[in-house]
């Protein structure tokens, strides 16, 4: 009989095991447009300041509200500048914050869940409720209130978004860690006596990554959303840089008439939270994790 | 001719692998079901016989697909047919009782309510017939007093009442042909003899027929006409059930008999080597060739064809079958177990009693035991060094509970736990210095559950090494393959995942991690009940053999009295957290016996037709030991009166040096009650 059968594997080096999740991930059509679509928005926002044709801040009163042209692929806006530099410059910032501010959802909201999966009983009782009692408050209501006291620099805007994502992933952390610690492979290593800290890094933490992963990459989206919102607001980008949720609240004003310089920005924010969603939907189907079972919230 | 009911012919079912191979888990089955029989299908997991019984309601699992063949029942096939008309034929016509069907009833819903749905569904009745079949029903199922049943939910009712409950579900539509997978297993071994009691009654009382599946070869021999043994999605063996377990003439039904430990014989029984091939695997020649005892070379690149023997009414899948035919019976033979005794105690616990109650602030200021009722109490053990002692009863009595304690995972409420006669052990981890949580170690039921998915063998068996001895690199590497070479582990097997070994392989991965730590005691916690019936003795022996070479003692806790009797040589039999009888296994599986021991030796289902389970006691249970007087009172048969409701019964020792804890003298004892 032969041994090689279909059900072995080897072990694999992690730069390959995430080459094969990618595979996977681009293998399925909507994985596929989600992840062009997402690096399409990276590489756009790393190359963009290189190729944009105009000064995104050059003020033209005689250029004001040009329709679409070959000179002007976008048109231009109130103030005549080039809609289509600022639109590929547009997704940068909430682009960078938005991610940073993901890593910062991700590091409390995964420990923290860990944690108060782990101890369970009275401080996990006590902790949740703080967690949704603080988060309880509408959270634009909140950042409107911090953004006003502390200013809206880079600085204060991605720990702010970070800690209010963040909520999600406790939850997530939460539950995966609950189905973790309940296995005997934990009980085992307790009964060793391995320290805490060995057990959430050695046990829990490689059983709970990928539940963890997923969801920070869905909060990401939500995140962009919410950012833009606020610029949307005149609380996130301060002008003349050029942001889309800026671009869409400067121009709405003038949709019945110009429409180009609202519609460019929209596609622009859309077409990237669609593509991380996908992507995020994508990288879990490829890990197989299910989210339509485990709604998490 | 009796009329048949269902027949499937070549029936092939499989999946695309991920590389595009048709993987095939059903090859080419036939049979056929007659009415008023009931057919046994066994064979081991991943055999297929769960596909096959699905099949025969018309239901191919997701993923899965019908490769050709057909199951033919009322001269339509099943697996053709479309999702309404099945839905006419499933429920009234064939009916399914799944595995776990009675904890899979809906909660919030009312006994008789969920009953009354499935003849709604299932029957033409109206309202007031109705009601009268529900109370028909439970009374069929034999449940006490079917009103009062059918006004409870179900968590107010025993795992053996729910099953009961399934069962009148199932014939709520008066099936033809009633299929059960795996219907006891799970269930405490006085309940599945309980409800395999009631399905032979169903049987004879209505002539449904019925396909029972289950790994277990004495449920089957209990309830079955004829027996189906399958091996690696094929065939094997079919027969009068008489026949193949008297006198099975396939190899591999041969070898699982002379695997199965009994209660007539102590000692461990032979074991069967290698696991079965996975799905996909088998290229050509006979599949079960690097297992069988009586293979030749044609075997390796010839496949046998299922033949048909006239004068046994058998078929048969194997070139050999005629040398089997000459053993006139399975005859098995056992290692006697050898045990060192060394007159040296290990272990000690005096009155240790565990509470799961949670303590009010009260008393724990004040520091005094709140619950004078707790989950276990009063248990005095002795462990000498180098012996087995065995800890049995249903769930729930507390032998899981006992294990936590000694391991220091769960805090006693009293008593006393010391090891090698002078080092008291807190019950409390935190308690514990690093060398008093190395001599002891644990090994789980389920080795899917022990072992971290996400860790390769290397890094599970390393745990142990790096924490207790900080061992590393090429001495690390060293002592790995050393262990591994213990449970028969090749070097190979280090860079693999939990997932790409088989149970028995998983669960010597497990071993060799407690064996890591070199302990001087090892948990066992069920550690052969998750397993196939042809690698549970494969381990066993490597846990007596291990036990023989280093010296180590076990405390093997097991609800199946065969697999403790071939094992242990001490065995502590525990009712409600009560100890009823502890004593030299040899002894304890003799009379005289604690009217509670009487019950659990009744009720194993051994797998031989001509050993019917007694049924005693009934199978009730109980939520809380008894506040006064003896643990077993509210089930013993024998019970004499106030004394045994008010007084704790006294030990009672024999001269072999077996303890009873009962008020009826050892003389009456002697006696077995049902005669
Ligand atoms: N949906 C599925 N996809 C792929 N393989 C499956 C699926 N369901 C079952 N199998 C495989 O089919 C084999 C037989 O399964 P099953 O009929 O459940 O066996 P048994 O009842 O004997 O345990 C196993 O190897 C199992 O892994
Ligand atoms: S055909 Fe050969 S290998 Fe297969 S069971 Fe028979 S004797 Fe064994
Ligand atoms: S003491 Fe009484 S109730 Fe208990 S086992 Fe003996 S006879 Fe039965
Ligand atoms: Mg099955």
């Amino acid at each position: 009989m032969k041994l090689d059968n279909i059900y072995q594997e080897e072990k694999k080096s992690n730069l390959a095991k995430l080459s094969e999740i990618i595979i996977t991930m681009a293998s399925r059509p909507s994985g596929f447009i989600g992840l062009s679509i997402l690096i399409f928005h990276v590489i756009l926002a790393f190359i963009s300041p290189y190729i944009a044709p105009y000064d995104f801040k050059a003020i033209n009163p005689t250029l004001m509200l040009q329709a679409p042209s070959a000179e002007y692929w976008f048109g231009t806006d109130d103030l005549g500048r080039d809609v289509f530099t600022r639109t590929i410059l547009g997704g940068r910032t909430a682009l960078t914050i938005t991610f940073f501010g993901s890593l910062i959802a991700l590091l409390w909201g995964g420990l923290l869940g860990i944690f108060c999966g782990l101890v369970g009983g009275k401080t996990d009782d006590i902790v949740m409720r703080i967690v949704d009692a603080f988060l309880s408050i509408p959270w634009i209501l909140a950042m409107l209130l911090i953004v006003s006291l502390l200013g809206t620099s880079t600085e204060v805007l991605i720990p702010a978004l970070g800690f209010f994502y963040g909520k999600g992933i406790v939850r997530v952390a939460r539950a995966a860690t609950h189905d973790v610690i309940a296995k005997d492979f934990i009980v085992s290593a307790r009964a060793r006596g391995h320290s805490n800290f060995s057990i959430i890094w050695n046990e829990i933490i490689p059983n709970v990554r990928d539940a963890i992963l997923v969801e920070g990459a869905m909060r990401w989206s939500w995140m962009l959303l919410g950012f833009s919102s606020l610029s949307f607001l005149g609380f996130g980008v301060s002008p003349p840089t050029p942001d889309w949720g800026l671009m869409i609240s400067n121009a709405r004003g003038l949709m019945s008439f110009a429409y180009w310089s609202v519609i460019a920005p929209i596609v622009g924010l859309s077409s990237l939270i669609i593509g991380i969603n996908l992507t995020a939907d994508a990288f879990a189907k490829a890990l197989g994790i299910d989210r339509s079972t485990k709604a998490p919230v | 001719m009796t009329e048949i009911i269902q027949k499937v012919k070549n029936l092939s079912i499989g999946f695309k692998s991920k590389k595009g191979e048709e993987i095939l888990i059903l090859r080419n089955i036939s049979t056929n079901i007659k009415k008023g029989e009931t057919v046994g299908i066994v064979g081991e997991s991943g055999s297929g016989k769960s596909t096959l019984a699905l099949a025969m309601m018309g239901y191919v699992k997701h993923g899965l697909y019908t490769i050709g063949g057909e199951c033919e029942f009322n001269s339509s096939n099943l697996l053709k047919m479309k999702n309404r008309d099945l839905e006419k034929i499933r429920g009234r016509k064939i009916a399914m009782i799944p595995q776990n069907a009675g904890q899979a009833l809906t909660p919030n819903l009312k006994i008789g309510y969920q009953i009354d749905e499935a003849l709604q569904l299932h029957s033409d009745l109206n309202e007031e017939e109705r009601e009268q079949k529900i109370s028909e029903l439970l009374n069929k199922v034999r449940l006490p007093s079917p009103e009062t049943i059918a006004l409870r939910y179900p968590h107010e009712l025993s795992g053996g009442q729910q099953q009961r409950v399934a069962v009148a579900m199932a014939l709520a539509g008066t099936p033809d042909l009633l299929l059960l997978d795996e219907p006891t297993t799970g269930l405490d071994v006085t309940t599945q003899a309980h409800v395999l009691e009631l399905l032979n009654f169903i049987a004879k009382d209505t002539g449904t027929s019925m396909v029972y599946v289950s790994h277990d070869l004495g449920a089957i021999a209990q309830v079955s006409d004829r027996i189906i043994v399958m091996y690696s999605g094929e065939i094997v063996l079919e027969g009068p059930s008489r026949d193949i377990l008297k006198k099975p003439i396939h190899p591999y039904t041969y070898g699982l008999l002379k695997s199965i430990p009994k209660l007539s014989l102590a000692g461990l029984p032979q074991s069967m080597p290698g696991s079965q091939p996975q799905p996909g695997t088998m290229y050509r020649g006979c599949s079960f060739f690097d297992r069988c005892d009586f293979s030749e070379e044609k075997c390796k690149n010839n496949s046998p064809q299922l033949e048909y023997l006239e004068e046994l009414n058998t078929s048969v899948r194997c070139f050999n079958y005629k040398s089997l035919m000459n053993h006139s019976q399975v005859n098995q033979t056992v290692n006697k177990i050898k045990t060192s005794l060394e007159d040296k105690e290990i272990l000690n616990l005096s009155e240790v009693s565990i509470s799961y109650a949670k303590q009010k602030l009260l008393d724990q200021v004040l520091n005094r035991i709140s619950d004078d009722n707790p989950t276990v109490k009063d248990i005095n053990i002795n462990i000498k060094k180098g012996e087995t002692i065995a800890l049995v009863g249903e769930s729930g009595s507390g032998k899981s509970t006992i294990l936590k304690s000694i391991a220091g995972l769960l805090r006693t409420k009293g008593g006393i736990i010391k090891f090698d006669q002078n080092r008291n052990l807190s019950s409390d981890l935190k308690e514990r210095d690093p060398n008093d949580l190395r001599i002891i170690q644990l090994i789980f039921q389920n080795p899917d559950e022990s072992l971290n998915p996400n860790h390769t063998v290397e890094e599970i068996i390393a745990q142990p090494l790096k924490l207790y001895f900080g061992l590393k690199s090429e001495e690390l590497k060293k002592n790995i393959i050393d262990l591994l070479q213990k449970v028969r582990l090749g070097e190979f097997y280090m860079s693999r995942y939990p997932r790409q070994l088989s149970g028995g392989e998983k669960q010597r991965v497990a071993v060799a991690r407690a064996f890591a730590a070199k302990p001087d005691i090892i948990l066992c916690d069920e550690v052969t009940s998750a397993l196939d019936v042809s690698v549970q003795a494969a381990v066993l022996n490597l846990l007596q053999q291990l036990k023989e070479d280093f010296g180590t003692t076990y405390i093997f806790v097991s609800h199946d009295l065969a697999v403790v009797r071939a094992i242990s040589d001490r065995v502590a039999v525990l009712y409600q957290g009560r100890l009823c009888e502890v004593g030299p296994s040899k002894d304890v599986y003799q009379f005289p016996s604690h009217p509670y021991t009487e019950v659990l030796l009744g009720a194993v289902l051994e797998p031989d037709p001509d050993i019917k389970p007694k049924l005693v006691a009934e199978d009730i249970v109980e939520e809380k030991p008894p506040q006064k007087g003896c643990s077993f009172q509210g089930r013993c048969s024998r019970i004499l009166g106030d004394i045994c409701k008010s007084e704790i019964p006294p030990w009672q020792i024999t001269e072999s040096g077996n303890s009873i804890r009962c008020h009826i003298p050892l003389k009456e004892l002697q006696k077995d009650q049902i005669n």
